[in-house]
């Protein structure tokens, strides 16, 4: 919220400079994001005095000879129409900073320095400046929006700065509101703010006025939603006369970006931004039937609001009616119909206090948003409301703008405005705390915030104002006494009264945490991707429509399609990642990322979906291939203690041929493989892809398995190599099986060479193994080892057909 | 006889000049001379018998006086040819110590994770178990059982991402407060991971998800004093001992009072610099005294017991930590960018 400095000293006496305000504000808990000086970019420029002015020949330009005071006096060539002699106008001195303009003397394009020069052979020194140029506005001071130079009132001392005289000596703080200070979100609101943080008193303005006889006979005001609308005050002012706002009033609208549009409005928009009440006048005029009614508008109604858009409106929306039409959209903007226009000479004024959730939603769902309805989203209370209201009616008889009748109709659901008494332990408000602030420390501080406080005893007594609705127990006076008292009286301490509790990571976490050491160590980085997937990477997956993964949880207000869905495979974001990474030149690598796939029970969702923790590997680059990720499938096997099996399975996005399922205990709970090439040139991969993805969660169960030791046998163990000629279908597992399954001394199985050619039948493949025996008990007999091979052979011909290799 | 001795000295002392090439020469050089059967010393060995008797002792001991010196003279020679066989393998063996090295590579966990490893450390040596956070909520503990209802303006300050009417993508892992309340009684001390949370923003400094850190201690007279006292200690662990902290005041509706907690830039150590924007301050984290409301919501006595709540931002932690200026950088998996951080 924007704050002139200049405004708010009207109610406080500030006596410290603007970047000690800051500082101060800060420390009680309002940040200001920017501390603006209104005149930064203008300096150098004085009043100067025209003593002489004389037209240069053939030209407009004129050249004078200005009195800068104690500058000097200077030759200047200027070319506004309004030059002359006896005239004072700012004067920008040799080096002095002004807005440079476009041709049209009105578009600022940046600042320049003042520099000697010539015209037309005529020395130069200086320049006299328009209002554009110094950055003011006609609102900021009469004259200013002349195209041509900006005339300063005849008593301007010459050669004094013009800044102070402009107006242009002020700051404006851009201070953020927090949500629970609705009552801040004013000029008035943050003097109140700044007075107790000073210790100074607050100036409140003035909320005098004086009714006449006059009455709108038969006027009548109607809240048919009494629970959007708990108050609504309307008051008639009559014999109006539309004009200008006074120049203070234009000067503050303009330092917070509003613009004057005529008095009565004008009073509305002063109100808003002092009292943080959001004001509306109608023109009687053209309110018909005599009556106002609050109520929620009808399906499909439309309303024409003041900026002439229409809206189509529906039971949610809270509306203002005068006796046959709507007339206002409640809360956020008046209708068009009922607009003050400059012949209006009947007003009446609202002020009214609308339900902050309402407000909000009709809000969005227009996509309108105003100062009004920003203010009401936050909250407004009932005493600002009313006293709103008296402070518009002191306005206009201040400004002369109107006379203020005897009608006032105010429709109430019965809320007091009146001071609540809160009645806390002082105890427990530093206990809170954890420091003992002295009692009369705590009553200075909540006098100076308005609390009228005393203390009996423990007892700390409060009368909170109505426009604190945030103040609801012991804990916000403890905020309240130690904002204000000082947050570096805070010392640290740790927890004495605690008792001791024994920390640590459960088991699901130790494990996770290993796991993806384990993964660090087989050379692959972690990676986060986004939970939210686009639909076009389930096609880049090339899933069909009715597989599991479509299955899958929508946004209802997601910020592109991209980021729409919630994942159920982290195979997308990892082949995506992987092709980020080649389009940047990083041809080789592996990647892991352990995430959640979310599988919902029942669309839409009627309960938690299943956030299932899964581990996605993925490695691409000329050295990978399908066995070195099965070697990271096989370290995180080591890694959990557990044993994985495999069986070639079809993916849609997989290689048909180079792709296995991962099982354990006979469950499949993963699969890994190459990508399909099909996915590879959707990608525009330039090196294969390779990709494993594994379900966590089923592995939780193996989570509590550890380290244990299986004493060394005493006895030596054996090898034997052996090669085998086998059908071409027959699979390195299948063997593997039948061997391990003929012998239970067999302590390993390596493959270590693989032979298709002329050497063996066309059809037959050769696999050689070096079969590893481990004794038990007892030490092997001469003929065991030859024993457990004729076995295995044995099984391995009459089940697969395969022969030791001649 | 003494000559014949004297010859072979001499042709032994000539033969290991003339042949002192290889190794594998010496040797042959040695049988010739030493072997015991084919050798000539053996040879003369044999002729022990055709010695007369009283000669024997004195022919014994001059022939084995030869062959201790022969076999001292040849296994000098060995010693000799051995060290240079050895410096001529060496030469041959030079490399170019600055041609690249040859590494297996290790990789780096994520940066997030590189820093929440580095938090739960240190709370879990402060006594804090890690509970886990959900990333789809429900409306109740996302903001009801927060203290945010419905028509709380707080909802405006994070924009949610819904999935349903109840369901949607949690906005902060204070959610985890209340699910662990619910299971648990005092004394609490918890922190809450991994700490998934999505709002719907999306710029330059901005991503739609992000890592928080959830921590929450609730037992008998827990105070600001310990709030500022716990932070400010893990704050020196992080970010070095000469790490001060500063509370000011905030709001969040499940704390009350609510604090953002500030570090000294550990950058400038608090002069003010690019990184602190000049004020010397870093903003780290959210925190604040349990809402009475929040704690009576999970069924806990606020009269009897108090609690203190606090939020860090991990990403944001991340990048300050390492450099990283760039939010988007963290979720892209560029290699070049993670293998920069290994601070594991």
């Amino acid at each position: 919220m924007l704050v002139p400095l200049s405004w708010l000293k009207e109610y406080v006496d500030i006596d410290i400079t603007p970047q000690e305000l800051e500082k101060k504000l800060f420390s009680c808990g309002f940040e200001v994001e920017e501390l603006m000086e209104v005149g930064k970019e203008i300096s150098g420029v004085a009043v100067g005095l025209v003593e002489e002015c004389e037209p240069i020949p053939d030209t407009h330009l004129h050249v004078c000879k200005v009195n800068a005071g104690e500058h000097g006096t200077f030759q200047i060539c200027c070319g506004a129409d309004n030059v002359k002699a006896g005239g004072k106008f700012p004067v920008a001195l040799v080096g002095a900073m002004v807005y440079m303009t476009a041709k049209d003397h009105k578009t600022v394009e940046g600042t320049m320095t003042i520099k000697k020069g010539k015209l037309r052979g005529y020395e130069s020194q200086g320049m006299l400046c328009s209002g554009v140029e110094l950055g003011v506005s006609e609102n900021m001071f009469p004259g200013a929006g002349y195209n041509g130079l900006l005339a300063l009132p005849e008593d301007a001392p010459v050669g004094a700065d013009v800044k102070p005289l402009l107006g242009m000596d002020d700051w404006i703080f851009d201070i953020s509101i927090t949500a629970n200070r609705p009552d801040c979100q004013s000029i008035l609101g943050i003097a109140r703010e700044v007075a107790a943080v000073l210790d100074k008193e607050l100036k409140e303005p003035s909320l005098e006025y004086h009714e006449t006889e006059v009455q709108k006979e038969g006027f009548s005001v109607t809240v048919d939603a009494p629970d959007l609308c708990p108050r609504y005050i309307g008051h008639y002012v009559y014999d109006v006369k539309i004009g200008e706002s006074p120049l203070w009033m234009k000067r503050r609208l303009a330092l917070v970006g509003q613009d004057s549009i005529s008095n009565i409005v004008d009073i509305t928009n002063y109100v808003l931004l002092e009292m943080g009440q959001p004001m509306h006048a109608f023109d009687c005029d053209y309110l018909e039937g005599n009556a106002i009614h609050v109520r929620r508008a009808g399906e499909n109604e439309k309303l024409v609001t003041l900026d002439s858009q229409e809206y189509t409106l529906n039971n949610s929306n809270l509306v203002i009616c005068d006796g046959v039409k709507l007339v206002a959209l409640a809360g956020v903007m008046g209708g068009l119909n009922s607009e003050i226009r400059d012949t209006t000479g009947e007003v009446l004024f609202e002020s009214a206090r609308f339900m902050r959730d309402n407000i909000r939603r009709t809000s969005r769902a227009l996509g309108k948003r105003t100062d009004a309805s920003a203010r009401y989203e936050k909250g407004v209370d009932e005493y600002t409301t009313v006293h709103a209201m008296k402070r518009a009616l002191h306005l206009v008889e201040e400004l002369g703008c109107g006379k203020v009748s005897r009608t006032h109709v105010d429709v109430n659901t019965g809320n007091s405005i009146e001071p609540r008494q809160m009645m806390v332990s002082v105890k427990r408000v530093n206990d809170v705390l954890g420091i003992e602030v002295p009692g009369n420390e705590i009553l200075r501080i909540l006098r100076n915030l308005h609390f009228a406080p005393s203390i009996e005893g423990d007892q700390l007594t409060l009368q909170v104002p109505a426009y604190r609705e945030d103040m609801d127990s012991y804990p916000d006076v403890a905020e309240e006494v130690i904002r204000m008292y000082g947050y570096d009286h805070v010392v640290p301490t740790f927890m004495p009264a605690a008792r001791v509790t024994m920390g640590g990571l459960d088991q699901k976490l130790k494990k996770e945490m290993k796991l993806k050491r384990a993964l660090c160590g087989a050379g692959a980085y972690e990676c986060i991707h986004y939970s939210f997937i686009s639909p076009s990477d389930l096609d880049l997956l090339r899933l069909p429509q009715d597989a599991p993964e479509r299955k899958i949880i929508r946004l209802l207000n997601p910020i592109n399609e991209e980021l729409s869905l919630m994942r159920t495979t982290l195979a997308a974001s990892m082949l995506n990642a992987i092709a980020r990474n080649q389009k940047k030149g990083n041809l080789e690598g592996r990647l892991f990322e352990m995430g959640n796939v979310f599988l919902p029970q029942e669309l839409p969702l009627k309960d938690y979906p299943d956030e299932r923790n899964t581990l996605c590997i993925g490695i691409f680059g000329e050295k990978e291939s399908f066995y070195t990720l099965k070697g990271m499938a096989e370290r995180v096997a080591e890694t959990l203690f557990v044993q994985f099996s495999y069986e070639p399975v079809q993916k849609p996005f997989l290689h048909p041929y180079q792709a296995a399922a991962i099982l354990w205990e006979g469950k499949e709970i993963g699969y890994l493989g190459k990508a399909a090439y099909e996915v590879e040139e959707s990608l525009d991969l330039r090196t294969d892809a390779y990709i494993l993805e594994l379900d966590l969660k089923a592995l939780e169960p193996a989570y509590d398995r550890g380290a244990s030791y299986t004493p060394l046998s005493r006895f030596p163990g054996e090898s034997r190599d052996l090669a085998l000629v086998m059908d071409r279908e027959v699979t390195c597992g299948q063997v593997e099986e039948i061997m391990k399954k003929s012998c239970s001394h067999i302590g390993s199985i390596r493959l270590f060479d693989v032979y298709e050619g002329e050497q063996i039948p066309q059809d037959k493949r050769s696999m050689a193994f070096t079969v590893g025996f481990v004794p038990g008990e007892e030490p092997f007999e001469p003929d065991s080892v030859d024993r457990f091979v004729k076995k295995i052979l044995k099984n391995l011909k009459n089940q697969l057909d395969i022969d030791l290799r001649s | 006889m003494n000559d014949r001795l004297a010859g072979i000295r001499q042709e032994i002392l000539s033969g290991i000049e003339q042949h002192a090439e290889s190794r594998a020469a010496a040797f042959e050089l040695r049988k010739q001379f030493l072997d015991s059967k084919t050798g000539k010393i053996g040879r003369m060995m044999k002729e022990m018998k055709n010695i007369a008797p009283e000669e024997r002792a004195v022919f014994g001991k001059s022939i084995n006086e030869l062959k201790e010196w022969a076999q001292q003279k040849f296994s000098e020679l060995d010693e000799r040819l051995k060290a240079k066989e050895l410096e001529r393998r060496y030469e041959s063996e030079k490399i170019d110590v600055t041609m690249p090295a040859q590494c297996v590579e290790t990789g780096n966990l994520h940066p997030v994770t590189q820093i929440r490893n580095q938090l739960m450390d240190i709370f879990v040596g402060m006594g804090f178990e890690v509970a886990q956070t959900r990333e789809i909520e429900k409306d109740y503990y996302n903001f009801e059982a927060l203290n945010i209802p419905k028509d709380h303006p707080a909802r405006d300050m994070q924009d949610t991402f819904y999935l349903s009417p109840e369901f949607l993508l949690a906005t902060q892992t204070s959610a985890a407060q209340i699910h662990t309340m619910e299971k648990k009684k005092p004394p609490i001390k918890i922190v809450a991971a991994p700490g998934k949370v999505f709002r719907s923003d999306d710029d330059a400094t901005h991503s739609p998800m992000f890592h928080q850190m959830e921590g929450l201690v609730v037992d008998e007279r827990i105070t600001l004093c310990d709030l500022k006292g716990m932070l400010e200690l893990f704050a020196k662990k992080i970010f070095g001992e000469e790490t001060t902290t500063r509370l000011r005041p905030s709001y969040f509706p499940f704390t009350e009072p609510s604090v953002e907690v500030d570090v000294s830039c550990f950058s400038c150590g608090g002069k003010g610099c690019r990184l602190c924007k000049g004020t010397g301050w870093i903003e780290l984290l959210g925190a604040g005294i349990v809402n009475r409301k929040v704690l009576e919501n999970c069924g806990i006595d606020p009269d009897r017991y108090s609690g203190l709540a606090f939020g860090i931002g991990l990403d944001r932690a991340a990048m300050l930590k390492y450099g990283v200026n760039n939010v988007k950088l963290l979720f892209e998996s560029d290699l070049r960018v993670l293998r920069q951080i290994n601070d594991n």
